[in-house]
């Protein structure tokens, strides 16, 4: 079996979602890593060192820059050939150009694959995670998006891959970025962050988001938040952790002034150990939380920030 | 199944009971449907069709886009449990024929969770795609749509025909009010089948079997911040 990754990164380095994809796929056969972007060959030479890989292609093109959907699916159906399946993880880019590749393959795509049972055969969520279904493809090639959380990441060292340039595949000329508004961030990437704390409507406004980025700091945490946080206007869309936002599974989640909805618990329900924090007793999030303090946040945050030195 | 609906799975794990659940309209189709009306109303548009698959039961759903404001409907009537590649196909048997300039979809449904299904119709029709999208604005010959992805927003031109998925963001749906919802039952709706098209619906994804979630353990109360960060530290040594 041969199995080809197509890598998110940044130009310069992989992203830790590309990791856990490799992890995936190397259950499945041999791993080769696709970088495809503009001006990426740091990027591909870092892919070549991902323990398990063992090959890179580097498409370096213009076509490529920011993953226009419509350019990434032609250049990976012209490579298409040689692979059995084709992985991606399922972040915001391979959800994007993934099901484009299958039906461009004329073949069905199964999303977010938390489980590799065997070469035709996965676990993905249905439901916001409420359900787990087990899925057999009877296409010969399979097009699959990768649950980063489902799968460990690949370690970034001891691999010796070698790096082959591919030719580009043209431009669609249909679709061009204009424009780009980029959150700036110093703290870990929300979906690899190690603890994460959250907030949701009981925050009240955005200037409190400052009392949770103080306890960041100080757990070298990711900040995300419920819908309700973001629809409200409190902080920008891309910290949303729900089954329509980012899906999380931290050492740590403390959800703060969030009540739990299903739509939420699909993201995050799967962190190792769960704090909430609600003056409303009975908040649906207790009932998945290891551990749950009734309290007003506004005293109980501030308290927690300086218990903890 | 209505959004706010606890699933359960069978006893038998053929899949999650759907007898006697409540059903509604997927919550982002609904912003779809809704954007394409904004269009309508901005005179930009100049109809509004509404397509749905499935059982007959799903006429209820192309009447409440109605209600919203669409023009008339499409129902594709058939049992088969539709596959996103099957549905992108006969989407694009109707789109040939159509020819409308936009299709709007959802950005994913919130049972099967596959999100592909708009990505795909715009692979079949070669036209380009919107994914996510949290603004749509028609600006000289093209549409402008601005996308969530994973670090903010993105804003693509996409020339025209194009695919749009909508993100939760992009509008707020309305309510169809009680006449609106009597005038619906009055629009066209009309019934054809995948064959009609012919498309083979047959699944190329087979469910072997459909199971609960590994349940997590209940938890315990704590009366104190000190207490929460001593059981952090000690018991579940995270911090």
């Amino acid at each position: 079996m041969s199995v080809l990754v197509i890598a998110e990164h940044d130009n310069a380095s992989i992203k830790d979602a590309t990791l856990n994809t490799v992890t995936a796929a190397k259950e499945l056969g041999d791993v080769t890593v696709l970088v495809a972007g503009n001006g990426c060959a740091a990027a591909g030479e870092a892919a070549s060192k991902i323990d398990g890989v063992v090959k890179v292609l580097v498409a370096d093109d213009a076509a490529y820059d920011h993953e226009i959907a419509e350019n990434m699916s032609t250049l990976v159906v012209s490579l298409a050939g040689d692979f059995t399946h084709i992985l991606a993880p399922a972040t915001a880019n391979g959800r994007n150009f993934m099901p484009r590749i299958a039906a461009l393959l004329d073949v069905a795509q199964i999303s977010d694959i938390v489980k590799v049972e065997s070469a035709d055969t996965f676990v993905r969520p249905i439901y916001a995670g409420n359900a787990m279904a087990t899925v057999q493809t009877s296409d010969a090639k399979k097009i699959i998006t990768v649950r980063t959380t489902g799968f460990d990441a690949a370690a970034t060292e001891g691999g010796s891959a070698a790096v082959e340039s591919v030719a580009a595949a043209g431009c669609s000329g249909k679709s061009t970025l204009i424009g780009e508004e980029l959150s700036k961030s110093e703290r870990p990437e929300l979906t690899s962050a190690k603890v994460v704390i959250s907030g949701g409507r009981g925050m009240g406004n955005g200037e409190n988001f400052q009392l949770l980025e103080k306890v960041a700091d100080k757990l070298g945490a990711a900040i995300g938040a419920s819908r309700a946080a973001v629809d409200a206007g409190f902080v920008p869309n891309d910290l949303q952790v729900g089954q329509t936002g980012k899906i999380v599974a931290p050492e740590l989640y403390i959800a703060v002034g969030i009540s739990g909805a299903i739509q939420h618990l699909a993201g995050m329900k799967d962190s190792k150990v769960i704090v909430a924090i609600n003056k409303d007793e009975e908040a649906p999030i207790f009932q998945v939380a290891d551990y749950g303090l009734v309290a007003d946040l506004f005293e109980a945050v501030p308290e927690l920030e300086k218990e903890l030195g | 199944m209505d959004y706010n609906v606890n699933v359960r799975v069978k006893p038998d794990n053929t899949g999650v009971e759907t007898a006697n659940v409540k059903m509604s309209m997927n919550p982002f189709d609904e912003i779809a449907v809704e954007e394409a009306i904004r269009l309508k109303e901005a005179g930009t548009a100049t109809e509004v069709v509404v397509v749905s698959m499935g059982e007959k039961k799903c006429q209820e759903t192309i009447r409440t886009a109605l209600a919203m404001g669409a023009d008339r409907g499409i129902l594709v009537e058939t049992d088969d449990e539709l596959e996103p590649l099957a549905v992108a196909k006969i989407l694009k048997g109707i789109v040939e024929k159509e020819s409308p300039d936009m299709v709007f979809l959802g950005k994913q449904a919130i049972d099967g969770d596959n999100a592909q299904t708009g990505q795909m119709l715009a692979a079949l029709l070669d036209w380009p795609q919107g994914t996510f999208a949290s603004k749509v604005e028609l600006a000289d010959g093209g549409v402008n749509v601005t996308r969530e992805v994973d670090g903010g927003l993105q804003t693509l031109k996409l020339s025209l025909p194009a695919i749009v998925t909508s993100d939760l963001r992009l509008n707020e749906p309305r309510y169809a009010s009680l006449p609106n919802i009597m005038k619906a039952k009055k629009k066209p709706l009309e019934t054809v089948t995948p064959a009609d098209f012919g498309v083979d619906t047959a699944a190329r994804v087979k469910v072997l079997k459909v199971e609960e979630p590994a349940k997590r353990q209940a938890g315990i109360k704590v009366a104190t911040v000190s207490e929460l960060v001593d059981k952090l530290k000690n018991e579940a040594k995270v911090v």
